[in-house]
């Protein structure tokens, strides 16, 4: 079943036409032709659909588009549309990639979950609830777990992360 | 084209951590991946296509009925061994696909859906019903039926080797470690699922088929299927310029490449686009078989060697055979004046086994690296002290000197840097709350290659300005980075001044981005160009001129066997109620020759370290036997290391520059981290435990009963 919806993606109107079972992910890569957002798995396992979506993070995967219709979508593209965003040229240079296909994903990511952060959202590895959070090593891996790297580049995210979390 | 003895470079740029060229692409995705690619071939837009996967691991198909699918709306078509197109040639079974009935593992394509839209597509796959009359299989590894001797194994090497008289020298040796060591299966799973985006047009009267493809060769890609669909190579052009991740197993065209090519002949021009679902991955893209690794180790008392022997039991598919080199690495390693290898397969029904990062290398370092511990425990010896015992003075396997082992100077780079002088002798020896606390080590090495078959070609342009062209592909490892450095040295001009152009199998033959060989392969083929191109256009060349050279051998070469080195260290900590182990420490000193790039070297290394912690501590993928096929095929039950179960990973390398090898110095990194890192981490759990593990992965069940 078709049916047309409106998405804001990157600051620009469109109004789409999407099939019930289509997600978000699908509609944003060969709807949209917006391919920022990668698909590595397609069961929210890997995190490399991960966009701001109404501000938050989310997996597009496991977004049915036609659930979302009026949203707002930022992706690593929209981030970095003029000038490379504070996380993107931390993770240049830090070398936070190999092969860039996770990247967008863990960019959007690490933008969302330095948010979350910042308005006292805690983690599984987060000790005193009531505290402000402080975003050591710890909190950053933890909360960065959500987005596979192949390549490995773990310890370069880390230090791109924690670059970005200094502001 | 002309072959050109290159000289050494002088380092200019190379040593320098130039900046990623393709990194802000990256960063913010517009880096264009194989299906990613918008408006070829016209304006139409491609249809999608989806792989219908057989059922049954054999047997032949007696029915494909796509009633069903082909009345869903969007769905344009759907091929099986009936309708598709015919090869010209079918030896490679593995691309062979929809020429004939057969089935000849779980999961092999059977028939293909086009739709107008992925949901349709996907859908109509699931609707087409294929009947099948079934056959017994075998898809079980066992010690009983791994018998079968192939004549050689991956790349090309000897089966079996043997020298002196290995039984006699074990039946007099003072001290015996003889063990059995295991690996899983282990999938590639590179974050990019494979991709193909095809289309077929007519050009002079020719037929061209045109691909970006998710591959770590185009030329390759090209030189698999043109054959087999009877055009000349150059009636085949792949592109790649981006590819997100492969570790070998987008090393060789796989099935899914061939149902895309076969696809896109039937629509008349319209674009086909593929892409492989993280599940299907698990059947049709390769993996790593499982290893059975028997080793006996002979020595005196004093550690030193008198019998090495490394007999390996693994798997290959009877549709295609792929023999991984696992003792091959024992060959060469330690001195011993007995020593034998031998590999010995089942040929299962099952899919086909490929490259995986540092195939032979990975799953053999893991055994006898594992053993050798146990020997120093036996001798009660360090286990660094007993590897000074065994280095060699010549090559094991060649009688050749090493160009430059720095085995030794790398064990005693990292234990100064690792603190190992205050390692307590023996094991179970530090509890700290609830952990067990230990620390291990191990050797890595892996063979230096240079590929023949390579040309680089060096173009004046305007204002100064050079264009560099070589058919490689940049599969993560930095090569559009480390090559613009390369050419710039090769020519003395700036990086800036470089407009590298790789990817496209237009551009002048590239070997595989694999085996740790892109960087020496590539790299020599464009100073050759560039020195030829001095040569003869000089230091201020007229624009257009161009020169096409690829490197010749170095006679010296033949004189020397030629390796890179190195040490891993791990800490493990051991649960002692859980058993669950993290890994708060992991560092590798390598000697891999000059590194080119320190910054995407070091992720080059902390990558294989990363991926050998990950097949230390998760990787594992289930076959069930009854159905043969692997059941764990996603990314929530093949787990592969996230974030969290990464700590302090790093690596360094010795300063140093291998002149007779390259014209750069360099040698190959790709590789080396994932080699003997499994066995460092499994050393450590025993030195934390006092458990000896001899399995991977290190899961928590192993150390209950700790």
């Amino acid at each position: 079943m078709d049916r047309e919806i409106s998405l804001v993606v990157d600051g620009a109107s469109h109004a789409v036409t999407v099939d019930s079972r289509t997600t978000l992910l699908d509609t944003l890569r060969e709807r949209l032709g917006n391919t920022s957002p990668k698909k590595g798995c397609d069961h929210g396992q890997c995190g490399s659909c991960t966009v701001l979506l109404d501000g938050r993070r989310h997996l597009t995967c496991l977004a049915l588009a036609i659930a979302y219709d009026g949203s707002e979508v930022v992706t690593a593209a929209g981030l970095g549309a003029d000038e490379p965003h504070l996380v993107q040229r931390a993770f240049l240079e830090h070398d936070g990639y190999q092969c860039g296909y996770c990247t967008p994903g863990q960019v959007c990511s690490a933008v969302g979950m330095l948010a979350e952060a910042k308005q006292g959202h805690p983690s599984h590895v987060t000790e005193d609830l009531d505290a402000a959070v402080e975003l050591d090593d710890a909190e950053l891996r933890e909360r960065m777990s959500g987005n596979l790297c192949r390549c490995g580049a773990y310890p370069g995210i880390l230090a791109a992360v924690r670059r970005a979390a200094r502001g | 084209m002309t072959e050109q003895q290159t000289r050494t470079i002088s380092p200019r740029s190379i040593g320098t951590s130039l900046d990623r060229v393709d990194g802000r692409e990256k960063v913010t995705g517009t880096a264009s991946y194989a299906v990613e690619h918008a408006d070829v071939n016209g304006t139409a837009a491609p249809l999608s296509l989806w792989l219908v996967t057989s059922t049954v691991a054999k047997g032949r198909i007696t029915g494909v009925d796509a009633s069903k699918a082909l009345a869903h709306h969007g769905v344009s078509a759907m091929l099986d061994h009936t309708s598709a197109p015919r090869l010209a040639q079918t030896d490679n079974a593995e691309l062979a696909i929809l020429q004939d009935d057969r089935v000849g593992f779980r999961g092999q394509v059977v028939a293909l859906v086009l739709a107008e839209t992925s949901e349709a597509a996907r859908e109509g796959a699931a609707l087409v019903e294929v009947t099948y009359e079934q056959e017994p299989h075998e898809a079980e590894l066992r010690e009983d039926n791994a018998t079968y001797r192939p004549d050689k194994v991956n790349p090309d090497v000897e089966t079996d080797t043997d020298e002196g008289d290995v039984d006699a020298a074990l039946a007099a040796a003072d001290v015996v470690v003889d063990q059995t060591y295991r690996t899983p299966y282990e999938h590639n799973n590179p974050l990019e699922p494979h991709a193909t985006l095809a289309w077929w047009e007519e050009r002079e009267g020719r037929e061209v088929l045109s691909m970006f493809d998710s591959t770590q060769g185009v030329h390759g890609v090209v030189q698999a299927l043109a054959p087999m669909l009877g055009l000349e190579n150059d009636q085949v052009r792949v592109r790649a310029p981006y590819v997100g991740g492969g570790f070998g197993s987008k090393g060789e065209a796989h099935a899914h490449v061939m149902a895309v090519a076969l696809a896109a002949r039937t629509t008349a021009g319209r674009p086909v686009r593929l892409a492989v679902t993280r599940q299907q991955m698990f059947s049709l893209t390769g993996y790593r078989t499982a290893t059975i690794s028997h080793v006996r180790l002979g020595a005196g008392r004093d550690g030193r060697l008198t019998a090495i022997e490394h007999a390996v039991q693994e798997q290959t598919s009877v549709v295609r055979e792929f023999a991984e080199q696992t003792a091959s690495p024992t060959r060469m390693l330690y001195a011993a004046p007995n020593r034998r290898t031998s590999h010995r397969l089942a040929q299962l029904d099952v899919a086909v086994p490929s490259w995986m990062r540092a195939p032979g290398e990975m799953p053999g370092m893991y055994a006898h690296e594992v053993a050798m511990d146990e020997l120093a425990v036996a001798c009660g010896l360090d286990p660094i002290v007993l590897r000074e015992r065994n280095e060699p003075d010549l090559d094991p396997e060649t009688g050749k000197p090493f160009n430059d082992r720095r085995l030794l100077d790398c064990l005693h780079r990292g234990a100064d840097r690792f603190g190992w002088s205050t390692r307590p002798a023996g094991p179970r020896a530090r509890l700290e709350g609830d952990w067990w606390v230990g620390t291990g080590v191990a050797s890595a090495t892996y063979p230096a290659m240079r590929q023949p078959g390579n040309q680089a070609r060096v173009t004046a342009l305007d204002g100064g300005r050079y264009e560099v062209a070589i058919g490689s592909v940049d599969i993560g490892t930095g090569a559009r980075t480390v090559l613009t450095q390369i050419a710039a040295d090769a020519l003395e001009v700036e990086p800036s001044d470089i407009d590298l152009a790789i990817a496209d199998s237009l551009l002048p033959s590239a070997t595989v981005a694999g085996g740790s060989s892109g960087t020496s392969s590539w790299g020599s083929a464009i100073v050759a160009a560039a020195q030829l191109f001095r040569e003869d256009h000089g230091a201020h060349p007229d624009p257009g001129v161009h020169t096409t050279a690829s490197a010749a051998d170095d006679p010296a070469a033949e004189d020397y066997a030629f390796h890179s080195f190195g040490a891993v260290f791990a800490e493990a900590r051991v649960n002692r109620w859980t058993g669950e182990v993290r890994v708060p420490r992991l560092h590798g000193v390598y000697s891999v020759g000059r590194v080119i790039n320190p910054r995407t070297a070091r992720s080059q290394l902390v990558g294989g370290l990363v991926m050998g912690l990950s097949a230390g501590l998760f990787e594992e993928s289930h076959r069930d036997p009854r159905f043969g096929h692997v059941v764990t095929q996603d990314l929530a039950t093949y787990h592969v290391a996230s974030h969290a179960d990464v700590l302090d990973v790093d690596a360094e390398w010795l300063e140093e520059s291998d002149e007779v090898f390259t014209p750069m110095g360099s040698r190959g990194i790709g590789e080396i981290g994932i080699v003997g890192t499994a066995a460092a981490v499994a050393n450590a759990t025993f030195h934390a435990t006092g458990v000896r593990v001899r399995s991977l992965p290190l899961t928590p069940d192993h150390f209950l009963d700790a």
